[in-house]
């Protein structure tokens, strides 16, 4: 029976330096991550795992509210923090080998939805800034097509319908957990968020939000063992 | 004289100072820890412990400052809508505070205290309710190991049964939100271990029984029950 497999990162390691550390991508990577890749199969594969089974990792998002009691929590935590950090690394590329700033129909829909491109990122870095504890910074697309920002807590995400107080497709986002960024901003949060926006390859979300136009989920590696 | 000792007289000035001049509005202060930074190590690095106390700590104290200086404006203007929108912050941040000064006192360096286990009536309740100390220790572990996200485990009173119970909490909510009484809590906010442990917070845990100050948890057994 086919089971999900942690997806290589699209970059070395070291890739995103200065921005975000070789060590924390170490860890955030093949600790982390592969941990929730872990966890999501002993749920799934276990004698609860059901309808789960075979299920696409969008769906498990869609559907973790309806997981079975026994499986409910792992599968919202891990199945989250599988599709979140699957599509997160997809979301950085180093400095210079994508486009830095948005372009096309997704430049102007952030201008006609915030007003500018810096108004976008500043309601962006508040709501990454403000989310109490751990969680995401999500910029999503609602089902009429509207650009919206928020965010949500621990791994869940704007796909749960049921669970996530926001719903939408997700197109950018950010991880606030301090795993994501305490080895080298420790508390200085905002620090990192300022960073990140060096690294954010505006190429893959340009791509995320044209699928999302069409009420398509971002395409990215699902890799199954 | 020390950094704690300077830290400590600024503080009296500081308080002599605002008693002169304070309004009616409280301004919480960061309590001194009763050790250096580098006291609790092996078990917790000096680096983890002053950024813990003097960034975190002071953060959740400042903005509960914040946070009363703004929910007092707002009741000065009539304002519920408001008050009733900082609760959050209030909560976070309160709550932040008052974890944070419990757990400083609940650990203490192995030469004082750190790691000794307990007697009394208290260690009579813990064999009561857990069956030895060691069952304790391994419950609340897996209990503080298990929480989702940011947040504490803990050992608190029923005020009501005077049973011994443990709880998660997520983020900062205070125990008291679950209607218990604290008397041990293990921080398992990634900011308490992951400079030194990185993800391994089971090794953090497994570790942090070794400046467990069984005498202050005993200590606010005994008041509780009291």
């Amino acid at each position: 029976m086919s089971k999900f497999a942690l997806p290589a990162l699209p970059y070395d390691y070291s890739a995103l330096e200065p921005h975000i550390d070789t060590m924390t991508m170490n860890v955030h990577h093949k600790g982390h991550h592969q941990t929730y890749v872990n966890n999501l199969n002993g749920a799934i594969q276990g004698e609860h795992g059901g309808q789960f089974k075979g299920l696409s990792i969008e769906n498990v998002q869609r559907n973790a509210v309806k997981a079975p009691d026994a499986i409910k929590t792992v599968v919202r935590n891990n199945g989250g923090g599988h599709y979140n950090h699957s599509l997160f690394w997809t979301l950085m590329a180093p400095t210079g080998s994508a486009n830095s700033a948005p372009h096309g129909d997704l430049k102007q829909a952030l201008e006609a939805e915030f007003g500018s491109v810096d108004e976008f990122k500043n309601k962006f870095n508040a709501a990454a800034a403000g989310r109490f504890g751990s969680g995401w910074a999500w910029l999503c697309m609602d089902r009429s097509g509207k650009l919206f920002i928020c965010s949500t807590p621990n791994q869940d995400n704007p796909l749960m319908e049921g669970i996530s107080e926001h719903v939408g497709i997700p197109i950018l986002g950010l991880d606030v957990w301090e795993h994501a960024y305490y080895l080298k901003y420790q508390n200085r949060r905002p620090e990192y968020i300022a960073a990140w926006w060096n690294v954010v390859n505006w190429d893959k979300v340009v791509e995320n939000y044209n699928h999302a136009k069409q009420q398509k989920t971002p395409v990215f590696d699902v890799p199954l063992a | 004289m020390t950094s704690n000792q300077l830290r400590h007289l600024s503080k009296v000035f500081q308080t002599f100072t605002e008693k002169q001049f304070s309004s009616s509005v409280s301004k919480f202060q960061l309590p001194d820890l009763p050790y250096d930074y580098g006291e609790l190590e092996p078990y917790i690095s000096a680096e983890i412990m002053r950024l813990h106390h003097q960034k975190h700590h002071q953060t959740y104290v400042n903005n509960l400052n914040a946070a009363l200086e703004k929910i007092h404006k707002a009741e000065e203007a009539g304002n519920v809508g408001d008050m009733i929108a900082l609760q959050k912050m209030l909560k976070f941040n309160g709550g932040g505070h008052v974890n944070h000064s419990i757990l400083w006192h609940n650990l203490a360096p192995v030469n004082k205290g750190g790691g000794t286990r307990p007697d009394g009536a208290f260690l009579k309740a813990v064999k009561e309710e857990f069956g030895s100390l060691d069952a304790l220790i391994s419950s609340l572990s897996s209990t503080a190991i298990g929480v989702e996200g940011s947040g504490w485990g803990w050992l608190g009173l029923d005020p009501n049964s005077k049973k011994l119970k443990l709880e998660q909490c997520q983020n900062q909510d205070p125990l008291s939100t679950k209607n218990l009484i604290p008397l041990l809590g293990v921080d398992v906010w990634e900011h308490s271990y992951y400079l030194q442990y990185k993800n391994d917070r089971a090794s953090y845990v497994k570790n942090v029984w070794n400046v467990v100050n069984w005498k202050d948890v005993a200590s606010r057994y005994e008041k509780a029950i009291a």
